[in-house]
């Protein structure tokens, strides 16, 4: 009898070389099925025999697994401690079934929620949203039963459901995740909120940096279309543009404009694409819907958390951190647990100098706050931001005064153009980061131009530079339009503070 | 119903009436114009404007916009390399001027910010091809090979 060997086909697991172990299995006569990946990144590709784990395998490693005197075993992999010290519910699928097949889906519960959800009144639905507690896991942390309460009560028989898989955060991959190892949950989610508000049509906007997780989606979409019927979902995919992520410029892409941010009021749950009622929500949160719908589940997410911050939270632990991977787990744990005893530190085995939390518009937090917990609110109050729940680990040799120089430089390039302090802040945040890096304390140039007449001539101080810098940091903060402008201050400045020696010429 | 006024190209017609029914045709039929020549171009944007009933300039508007989309083909081969937070905090930036230098005139080596795999970068991508754990020789045989 062939024994059967389990490898993840996830883009992360392709990358570190997948297919090629796997074509070595199946040449030494084995069964191999291609699943989720785990989530360990460390070890991928991570195979799985009888539930044993053996990982980072290449071809080379095939004979000694498959004879048992592989040095690269794991132990049970539902019992290594990465995966046992998790609670896991939108991940609760991840490692253990293939992403396409429908019969592993049912019988690891899939469709209960959506089934569940069609045999009540939509209000029911969305008074058990509510009661979860769930909040909009793209990063603003919006309560998703308010957003769907508004949707459902807004005038008008056309609506839609659109979920945002723009995930271009760096140091987030949480909704790729879902996307290729678990696509039917997210489509189940999104036919739950279409039967809470009164929607239609559905739309995943993926970026075009994904092709994996667009051809998973797409394949899950055609398999799946006759359990969601008479919802109806198609993937649109973005074109490179980072902004999209941002609601309001995601509905202009869809509708086939340019991805500029659109003001707001009106709210998209009142007149969202093409005009129409429209809930907009991240993966995680209608891939989290599903569960919250099934018997009880609403209680259950409600008990996880702490404060205002329910349920659970999926931490992606990336960048300089020798265990990397997705880690779910309820809200209330610190970074200090996340970064060392989780992750077991940085890859390089030097010190921990930062982590960014949030992608590239999380503030960068110091070793000495690590006992932050990971909450929403308690990170606001230290001038942070959990966002997608990325967590990026920087070793010593990070220099934080050009980490913040390229938090200007990526806004510039991402920025929309629609609003002023974003469109120009961000190139003038460059040049004063320049200033202050380079301290040579030149006159400013712009300060020079002939239509600058009341403009100091001489040379400003570094003082000034980062008065100046401050100044430019709130005019962004409270006059963009959207998070990418409003938010590039907190890498700029939490660099600044914590780090004052790195801005140092 | 008058001929239309501009002679399409037997492919951009495939794409234009492929896309005829959707709500918001417009990217992803800029998708397959891209693919399929390489580039969106000026004539390109003129007969989509035609179809959907857009000025130009709207059109242009959005070609412009997005980073996907380019005016003129590259017959380079593409080597993609992220440079976002995560890879940098694993080193990418050390790596970037040997890169470059393998690229020379030959390869287009373009940057992109994030492709995913931010636990176990440098990474890039050629194609559809993902390439994780890179250190620089292994960066630069991708783009010697491209």
């Amino acid at each position: 009898m062939s024994r059967t060997v389990r490898i993840s086909d996830d883009a992360l697991a392709l990358a570190c070389g997948a297919d090629a172990v796997a074509a070595a299995f199946e040449q030494a006569g084995c069964a191999v099925e291609r699943v989720s990946s785990w989530g360990m990144h460390w070890l991928e590709p991570l195979v799985e025999l009888g539930g044993i784990g053996f990982g980072p395998a290449t071809p080379g490693d095939v004979a000694a697994i498959l004879d048992g005197s592989s040095e690269k075993g794991i132990g049970p992999i539902a019992g290594h401690p990465f995966i046992a010290r998790q609670q896991r519910l939108t991940f609760a699928r991840a490692g253990k079934t293939r992403p396409l097949s429908l019969e592993d889906y049912e019988t690891t519960g899939g469709w209960a929620g959506l089934r569940r959800a069609r045999s009540l009144p939509p209000a029911q639905v969305v008074a058990e949203v509510t009661q979860s507690g769930l909040r909009g896991r793209g990063g603003a942390g919006f309560p998703a039963g308010i957003k769907w309460k508004t949707v459902a009560d807004a005038p008008g028989t056309r609506k839609y459901v659109v979920c945002n898989a723009d995930e271009g955060d760096s140091g987030t991959f949480a909704d790729r995740m879902v996307m290729e190892g678990d696509p039917f949950q997210l489509l189940e989610g999104m036919a739950v909120a279409a039967h809470a508000v009164g929607a239609q049509q559905g739309y995943v906007y993926v970026r075009s940096e994904y092709p994996h997780a667009i051809a998973r989606l797409t394949a899950a979409i055609g398999i799946a279309a006759p359990v969601l019927a008479p919802f109806r979902v198609e993937v649109r995919v973005g074109a490179g543009a980072y902004v999209c992520g941002e609601e309001t410029s995601l509905l202009n892409s869809i509708e086939g404009r340019r991805g500029e941010v659109r003001a707001k009021p009106p709210l998209p749950a009142l007149s969202g694409l093409f005009g129409c009622p429209t809930v907009v929500n991240n993966v995680l949160t209608l891939a989290a819907a599903p569960h919250i719908l099934a018997e009880g589940g609403a209680g259950e997410y409600a008990r996880l958390g702490m404060e205002r911050s329910r349920g659970t939270t999926a931490v992606q632990l990336a960048g300089n951190i020798r265990h990397g991977g997705l880690f779910e787990t309820a809200f209330g744990m610190t970074l200090h647990e996340l970064v060392h005893d989780i992750g077991g530190g940085t890859a390089s085995g030097r010190p921990v100098k930062a982590v960014q939390v949030g992608g590239p518009l999380g503030a960068y937090i110091h070793p000495d706050q690590f006992d932050l917990p990971f909450d929403y609110e308690a990170f606001a109050a230290t001038d942070a931001l959990i966002g997608h729940g990325g967590v990026t680990v920087f070793d010593e040799t990070a220099d934080m005064g050009r980490l913040a120089r390229f938090a200007f430089a990526f806004c510039a390039a991402e920025s929309c153009g629609k609003c002023t302090p974003c469109r120009i802040g961000s190139t003038r945040g460059v040049e004063l980061v320049d200033r202050i890096l380079a301290g040579t304390g030149a006159p400013d140039p712009v300060n020079n131009l002939p239509q600058m007449h009341n403009a100091p001539k001489r040379a400003r101080g570094r003082d000034e530079d980062v008065a100046l810098l401050q100044d430019l940091c709130e005019t962004l903060k409270f006059g963009s339009l959207c998070a990418l402008g409003g938010f590039t201050p907190y890498p700029v400045m939490s660099a600044l503070r914590h780090w004052p020696e790195d801005f140092e010429a | 119903m008058t001929a239309p006024v501009i002679a399409l190209d037997d492919a951009l017609a495939g794409i234009l009436v492929r896309h005829r029914d959707r709500e918001g045709p417009l990217l992803p039929i800029l998708h397959d114009v891209q693919a399929e020549f390489g580039c969106v171009s000026a004539q390109a944007e003129a007969a989509i404007a035609h179809a959907l009933n857009l000025t130009r300039a709207e059109v242009h508007g959005v070609v412009s916009f997005y980073h996907d989309f380019t005016a003129r083909p590259d017959p380079r081969p593409e080597v993609q390399v992220c440079r976002a937070e995560a890879c940098q905090a694993r080193g990418v930036e050390r790596m970037i001027a040997a890169a470059e230098r393998a690229a020379g005139e030959r390869v287009s080596l373009r940057t992109v910010y994030c492709l995913g795999l931010c636990s176990v970068g440098p990474n890039a991508r050629v194609g559809d091809t993902l390439h994780a754990r890179l250190d620089e020789a292994a960066l630069v045989e991708l783009v010697r090979t491209a």
